[in-house]
């Protein structure tokens, strides 16, 4: 089986996978660049990790944590830089849920909706936000700052009902909390 | 159990119990200083293989011996995983750990990787434990300058990378070889097996995946010896067991109990759950994650918790994802919210698992939207015989367990929902299938 998967991906030839980034810039690994710490960060991953297509999850990391999601052009510069296929970084980016292809809004709300939580009453927290917003579902406010979502269990069962926002977890929810919380972040800004 | 040693929650409550000092003012390192003067690989797989240690990610499979599969002298490296992907609904028993004791699972990974004579260690935790991602590194990071990792450890020759990886959302990359398969820079889906990673895994090299709680045991099975070890727990289930206790209990949380305590303990004892919220009543119980099947009340107060007991009850004790239902709760809605997370989360490489937890999904939201058929539940049933032990990995049978045991054991909530020309009581769905999302 594993023998097979290698079959399928064959030696990287870095000029193809950079084909399409070289009509926008003339050195397809020049289009963006990172900030002096987060390139000390790259260069630790290339150095690090066995080969370079396992090194396009870190790296894909690094983009988002630089720019907030994957901007037009990002996932071919990856590409370029790494010297794998565009089709392998677009093959980690379709199918993982946590790589963004489009901006997820300032605040992204990502409310639990798996069994603990849903019984802590999850479904009314959801609501309660989206009619708060002004949002359907996946939809981003018309400031564009806020943004609420359903996900899965995220490990916080026994604090349930919950919401993710960013790197922070907020347990416990009520109706109040979740509007102190959004009064909080509109004064932020 | 007040007799019942802490072997991986002693440190929990400690203020700052995640720095190496903390750590190693409570005994940490020890274990790795003495199996690395005094003990050689082999005696600490050994040690590990006759204190019956059983891999807390799900399988239950003895850790000695798994461990004992990998071959030697292939002239390959050989890697340890340490799953940390944690995305099993109910679980959040790894993040306590990682939060609270990062230090226990280094040592216990360095240990692992010792042991099956591994030079390099990736700790692969989910995406969405962003903040533990950093707490780790930190950790790993000390470690590093306190050279319990590198080159050389405390002068014994043996040499460890370990670098912690951060996923990015996907519960099959929890299954063993979707993690393999995501570390290798692919879509999280797994292999099939024979081969066992064991042999051939990351990058065709041979390859362990244990869960962090299974090598955060292994300092103190080190540094106390096997017998002590099987001291604790049931003979075929030694040890403790962290479990996560969710649901309409008045004490949620992660508690370490011995295994073979009453199931009854968990929920109502003073050191555990301290029993249901005011004004509910225990109704069913699903003792071992969402995958596996649940237990009515009776059953639940009738049943202990090891791999034995539990199995007896027709269940599993799996990741110890302990998910009490309350009296309040409406089955049908569970169940539903159970499978349209199995079919948002099926790889799509089976066709039973991909189309069968779709439909699976789709049957039971009609059901609860009032557009129900008269043979459904046969249909449900059909389907389900066509799903269970087919596919490339259990994901399918995980959907199926629960499915198959909600309907067994609550059936009437399921039939009341079926159309009748003579229907005793007009059944109100309190939430419908629209809301809870069909796709
Ligand atoms: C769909 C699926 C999801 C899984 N998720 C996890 C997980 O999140 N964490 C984990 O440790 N094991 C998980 N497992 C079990 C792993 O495949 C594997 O058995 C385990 O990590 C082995 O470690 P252990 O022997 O220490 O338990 C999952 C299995 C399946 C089939
Ligand atoms: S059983 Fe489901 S999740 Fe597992 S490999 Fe097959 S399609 Fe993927
Ligand atoms: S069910 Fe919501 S965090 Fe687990």
């Amino acid at each position: 089986m594993s023998e097979e998967h290698q079959d399928a991906v064959p030696e990287v030839d870095a000029s193809d996978a950079a084909a399409d980034a070289v009509a926008v810039t003339d050195d397809p690994t020049k289009a963006f660049s990172f900030s002096p710490e987060r390139e000390k960060k790259y260069e630790e991953i290339v150095r690090r990790y066995p080969t370079r297509l396992s090194a396009i999850m870190p790296m894909l990391w690094l983009c988002q944590d630089e720019w907030g999601w994957l901007k037009p052009g990002v996932p071919e510069w990856v590409a370029a830089r790494l010297e794998v296929p565009i089709s392998r970084v677009y093959e980690i980016i379709s199918f993982y849920t946590m790589y963004y292809t489009e901006n997820p809004g300032t605040y992204n709300l990502q409310v639990c909706r798996n069994i603990s939580c849903h019984m802590a009453g999850s479904g009314k927290i959801t609501k309660h936000l989206c009619k708060k917003l002004g949002v359907g579902l996946n939809e981003t406010d018309s400031e564009g700052r806020f943004r609420v979502e359903e996900v899965e269990c995220l490990g916080a069962c026994g604090m349930g009902p919950m919401m993710q926002v960013g790197k922070d977890f907020y347990e416990h929810l009520t109706e109040e909390k979740v509007d102190e919380l959004i009064e909080q972040w509109r004064r932020d800004g | 159990m007040a007799d019942c040693p802490k072997i991986l929650s002693a440190r929990f409550e400690e203020p700052d119990s995640h720095t190496l000092a903390v750590y190693e003012s409570h005994g940490g390192y020890t274990a790795l200083r003495k199996a690395l003067t005094e003990l050689d690989p082999d005696r600490v797989r050994e040690e590990v293989k006759s204190a019956g240690l059983r891999g807390r990610g799900g399988a239950g499979f003895p850790t000695g011996v798994k461990w004992g599969f990998v071959p030697q002298n292939t002239g390959k490296k050989v890697y340890l995983l340490v799953n940390s992907d944690e995305s099993e609904p109910g679980t959040f028993k790894d993040r306590y750990i990682l939060d609270y004791d990062p230090h226990l699972m280094i040592e216990g990974a360095i240990l692992s990787s010792f042991a099956i004579h591994s030079n390099d260690c990736f700790i692969y935790i989910r995406g969405e434990y962003g903040w533990l991602v950093d707490r780790v590194q930190a950790a790993v990071d000390e470690a590093y300058a306190k050279g319990y990792l590198g080159k050389n450890i405390l002068g014994s020759g043996y040499d460890l990378e370990m670098i912690v990886h951060k996923g990015a959302g996907a519960y099959i990359c929890g299954e063993e070889t979707g993690l393999i398969n995501s570390l290798e820079g692919r879509k999280g889906q797994p292999r099939i097996k024979p081969p066992f990673p064991a042999v051939v895994g990351f990058l065709d090299c041979p390859t362990i995946v244990n869960n962090v709680e299974t090598v955060a045991a292994v300092p103190w099975i080190v540094n106390h010896g096997a017998a002590e070890y099987r001291k604790v727990g049931t003979e075929k289930s030694p040890g403790t067991k962290l479990f996560s206790l969710s649901g309409p209990v008045k004490r949620p949380g992660v508690y370490e109990v011995p295994l073979g305590l009453p199931l009854e303990d968990l929920i109502f004892g003073e050191d555990y759950g301290q029993g249901m919220r005011d004004g509910i009543e225990l109704k069913a119980c699903i003792p071992g994650g969402s995958s596996v099947p649940i237990l009515t009340a009776e059953e639940t107060l009738d049943v202990n918790l090891d791999y034995e007991s539990l199995a007896e009850k027709g269940t599993m004790l799996g990741s110890g994802g302990c998910i009490v239902i309350g009296d309040d709760a409406n089955m049908p809605e569970l169940l539903k919210v159970l499978l349209r997370f199995y079919h948002h989360e099926s790889c799509g490489q089976c066709t039973p698992c991909r189309e069968g937890t779709g439909w699976l999904d789709e049957l039971v939201g009609r059901l609860i939207d009032g557009r129900g058929r008269p043979n459904d539940l046969e249909l449900i049933e059909k389907l389900c015989s066509g799903m269970a032990g087919l596919t490339i990995c259990v994901l399918s049978d995980a959907a199926v367990m629960p499915t198959r045991s909600f309907i067994q054991k609550f059936r009437a909530d399921f039939e009341a929902l079926l159309p009748r020309t003579q229907q005793p009581e007009a059944y109100v769905p309190t939430t419908s299938a629209a809301e809870l999302g069909r796709r």
